[in-house]
């Protein structure tokens, strides 16, 4: 397992990942299995054209589970992904890097426990924030260890 | 200006229940879950390392009730030939979920407006679905927004 981070250890600002994923199509054909989301915009180029997309999409959800990736690696085996929240207002293609990233925006104590609140998102090759999110994590505290 | 879709006979929806839907919870389907987003995290992938952690043994990632199969409730919108989208999600984690669980999934409609978009009214449905394990524990409330256009 990584490295614990502990709630002492972040401050609102601190920088969380980046994660970066280089999805392929294979990727999109193991995630539409794995999932059971066989909308044909994700893998058949031809339908995807056919529906005025530039070619075949990543699936929100996926996108979704790269943001809950760089949010469990953050929690660590101690800490826990409380709350996640992810909005899709762009599309990203395979074949492109996206690299997920985030930072703290608040910390506190809450029903005995350290939470820490974060902006996610994901971002394309230009910078732009194609799926932005937000969530909360609980963290272990030194000072309660 | 009413809404062309959204009436408020068709609002009377909001609370409409889904029937509810088991799904058995197989270790190999949570590692082939981990392996598709390509997440190597030994809690998600490799039972040896995972039972040497706090939670004594593999968890599901956050997302892998995307591959439950939940149900959706029937919404019923005078709307033919409509195009979907998914706008997002919220996912609440209150307990983990592990290999040889048992979950019932159900969906409730609780939220369905209208707003005009660029290719004419678009709709927002809202729809809260709750993952329970087979002790009763709600395990994770998942909250998602579909467009129709």
């Amino acid at each position: 397992m990584a490295k614990q981070i502990y709630f002492e250890d972040v401050e609102v600002g601190t920088e969380i990942g980046p994660l970066e994923k280089n999805p392929t199509t294979q990727q999109l054909v193991r995630y539409a299995g794995a999932s059971g989301d066989f909308y044909q915009i994700h893998y058949d180029k031809d339908f995807a054209l056919g529906n005025g997309l530039p070619g075949v999409i990543l699936h929100g959800a996926l996108k979704n589970a790269f943001l809950g990736h760089l949010m469990t690696d953050f929690a660590g085996e101690h800490g826990w992904l409380r709350k996640l929240g992810v909005q899709y207002r762009g599309m990203d293609q395979p074949g492109a890097k996206v690299v997920a990233r985030g930072k703290v925006t608040k910390k506190y104590a809450e029903g005995g426990q350290h939470m820490v609140d974060c902006e996610i998102w994901l971002e394309n090759a230009k910078g732009e924030k194609t799926t932005p999110g937000s969530a909360t994590v609980i963290l272990p505290s030194r000072a309660a260890s | 200006m009413a809404n062309k879709y959204v009436t408020d006979e068709a609002r009377k929806q909001i609370g409409k229940v889904s029937e509810p839907r088991t799904y058995d919870v197989e270790r190999g389907a949570i590692r082939r879950f981990a392996e598709a987003i390509e997440d190597r995290n030994p809690l998600f992938n490799n039972e040896a390392e995972a039972r040497k952690t706090r939670f004594g043994g593999m968890i599901a990632p956050p997302t892998f009730c995307r591959s439950m199969g939940a149900p959706i409730p029937n919404i019923q919108l005078n709307m033919p030939g409509f195009r979907a989208l998914d706008g997002g999600s919220e996912w609440e984690y209150l307990v983990p979920i592990r290999p040889g669980d048992r979950i019932t999934s159900q969906a409730k409609l609780v939220d369905l407006r209208e707003a005009p978009g660029r290719l004419g009214p678009m709709v927002f449905t809202v729809v809260e679905t709750t993952y329970t394990n087979q002790f009763g524990e709600v395990c994770v409330i998942q909250r998602s927004t579909g467009i129709r256009y």
